[in-house]
């Protein structure tokens, strides 16, 4: 039962974990072949995600689902982007260019300054001192949110210098212990990917 | 229904009233509030500084346009000290959308300390796959880029003559929004002991301190605040000190809303969950 990608998975994942410490110049030029298959196949992703786009919008169309218009609009713009690639380049001046700078980079600037008004908004809802836990929290953001702006040391002069410290201390230990966790966590799912344990990414089993 | 009870349930669009004159008011008059230089950001600034001229920077700008606001000022200012520098830049974008950023960002440093393309500076443009291109320029820059962001060979380009790999760079600068740190100080830091500076989006600056106590990263520059001291130090006034003003104000309204918010809680006596905001009237 899928012993063809298991087994695959294993010679490819050992293979490259071997080279990355073989030093030997004939074991690096195998992984840098094996790193061009690999930008290759990213390539590939892109030419998959653009049909997938294609084939769940172009399905939405068909069935009229609610907010259709919405995938024409994605469509339009999928097909309009490639065209104008093709046709006339991507320099800062070609149309593509263009359509970046004056439709693409503001309504994507516009989509994430909208967040400020709802975390604003957001921030005075839900964050109260409710209990011990949750009026550390608010006083550590109220000092983080003032001692780290310029306005901070214009309303008092320790500010910088206590958000250093929480920056610089608590803060430091708490990603540390994080990061070692996450780096032991990945490791160890590699290792059980290339062992064959961890069979996720083969799709539903038999 | 007391003051307190009114003030729990403030319309939201009042918030949001607020919030806009915040950005707005400080953009329209500029106060120029004072800005304090950090240590991350000095060490990141040293670091440049001290590269000998003629040396090559390679800079990774792996962000979009939504944090343009923090990431291309900081791009700006970090390109043009390295220009008055004399020092070769060559930059690259791991994200679809990066060139349409990054070639203007470029053309203004390289205008303004009057550089010129392939002399000074080399766009190679956009490549998909984090990993296999950080660990594939590794090997060779010219397998992972042949061509440049503007259809030149590496080959014909003379400030890419003697670049093959990490080996003759000096210095990697990463500035992104995304995991692209992670992968960057993992590969040119950790395999090919690559020196490297990092700036990153202010939310995400934190989960790089470690790295920087490791001396794994040499500086780091944080935010539109991080961008904004890398301008002073610079003794530019850019975006990034321009916009100082309008966050400053801004976060003091957060400040002051989060503890008007709680003061209302304890005069009204509710301790329970956090009421539902008033929807607006249609």
């Amino acid at each position: 039962m899928y012993l063809g990608p298991i087994l695959l998975t294993f010679v490819v994942g050992a293979t490259l974990i071997a080279l990355y410490f073989i030093p030997h110049h004939q074991a690096q030029e195998i992984n840098s072949e094996l790193l061009l298959w690999a930008t290759i196949v990213y390539a590939f992703a892109l030419i998959l995600g653009s049909v997938s786009l294609w084939s769940v919008h172009a399905q939405r169309i068909r069935q009229r689902i609610s907010g259709w218009p919405f995938s024409l609009v994605t469509l339009f713009a999928l097909l309009g982007t490639t065209f104008m690639g093709v046709a006339w380049g991507i320099g800062e001046e070609s149309p593509l260019g263009r359509f970046y700078s004056m439709v693409n980079s503001p309504l994507a600037s516009t989509m994430f300054a909208l967040l400020a008004f709802f975390i604003a908004s957001a921030a005075f809802r839900a964050f109260r001192a409710r209990n011990v836990e949750a009026t550390l929290l608010l006083v550590t953001a109220i000092v983080m949110m003032i001692g780290r702006v310029s306005v901070g040391e214009f309303i008092w002069r320790g500010f910088p210098g206590l958000t250093e410290w929480l920056l610089d201390v608590p803060n430091l230990a708490a990603k540390r212990a994080i990061a070692i966790g996450v780096g032991l966590g990945a490791v160890s799912t590699a290792l059980k990917i290339i062992l064959g344990i961890e069979r996720g990414y083969l799709g539903r089993t038999r | 229904m007391t003051w307190a009870d009114r003030l729990l349930r403030l319309d939201r669009r009042i918030i949001f009233l607020l919030v806009a004159a915040g950005t707005a008011l400080p953009l329209l008059m500029p106060v120029n509030l004072p800005i304090s230089v950090s240590p991350r950001v000095e060490a990141a600034y040293q670091t440049i500084d001290v590269l000998p001229a003629g040396s090559t920077v390679l800079f990774s700008l792996d962000y979009e346009p939504d944090i343009s606001a923090e990431l291309q000022p900081m791009t700006i200012a970090i390109m043009r000290h390295c220009f008055r520098k004399n020092l070769h830049v060559i930059a690259l974008t791991l994200y679809p959308a990066g060139p349409g950023l990054v070639e203007p960002a470029i053309r203004v440093a390289a205008t303004k300390e009057h550089k010129v393309r392939n002399k000074d500076y080399a766009f190679l443009g956009y490549k998909s796959g984090f990993q296999t291109v950080m660990i594939g320029m590794g090997e060779s820059i010219r397998q992972q880029f042949p061509v440049d962001f503007y259809g030149t060979p590496l080959d014909s380009i003379p400030v890419m003559r003697g670049i093959r790999n990490y080996g003759e760079i000096a210095l990697l600068v990463n500035l992104t929004a995304s995991s692209a740190a992670d992968y960057w100080i993992q590969f040119a830091v950790g395999r090919y002991r690559k020196p490297m500076v990092l700036g990153a989006t202010a939310v995400m600056a934190t989960d790089y301190y470690p790295y920087l106590s490791s001396r794994q990263l040499l500086g780091l520059i944080g935010g539109m605040k991080g961008a904004a001291e890398y301008e002073k130090r610079m003794d530019l006034f850019g975006d990034a000190r321009r916009g100082m003003d309008a966050q400053s104000l801004v976060h003091v309204i957060v400040a002051f809303l989060v503890i008007l918010g709680t003061v209302a809680l304890f005069a009204s006596g509710q301790r329970g969950p956090a009421p539902r905001a008033e929807k607006p009237q249609e």
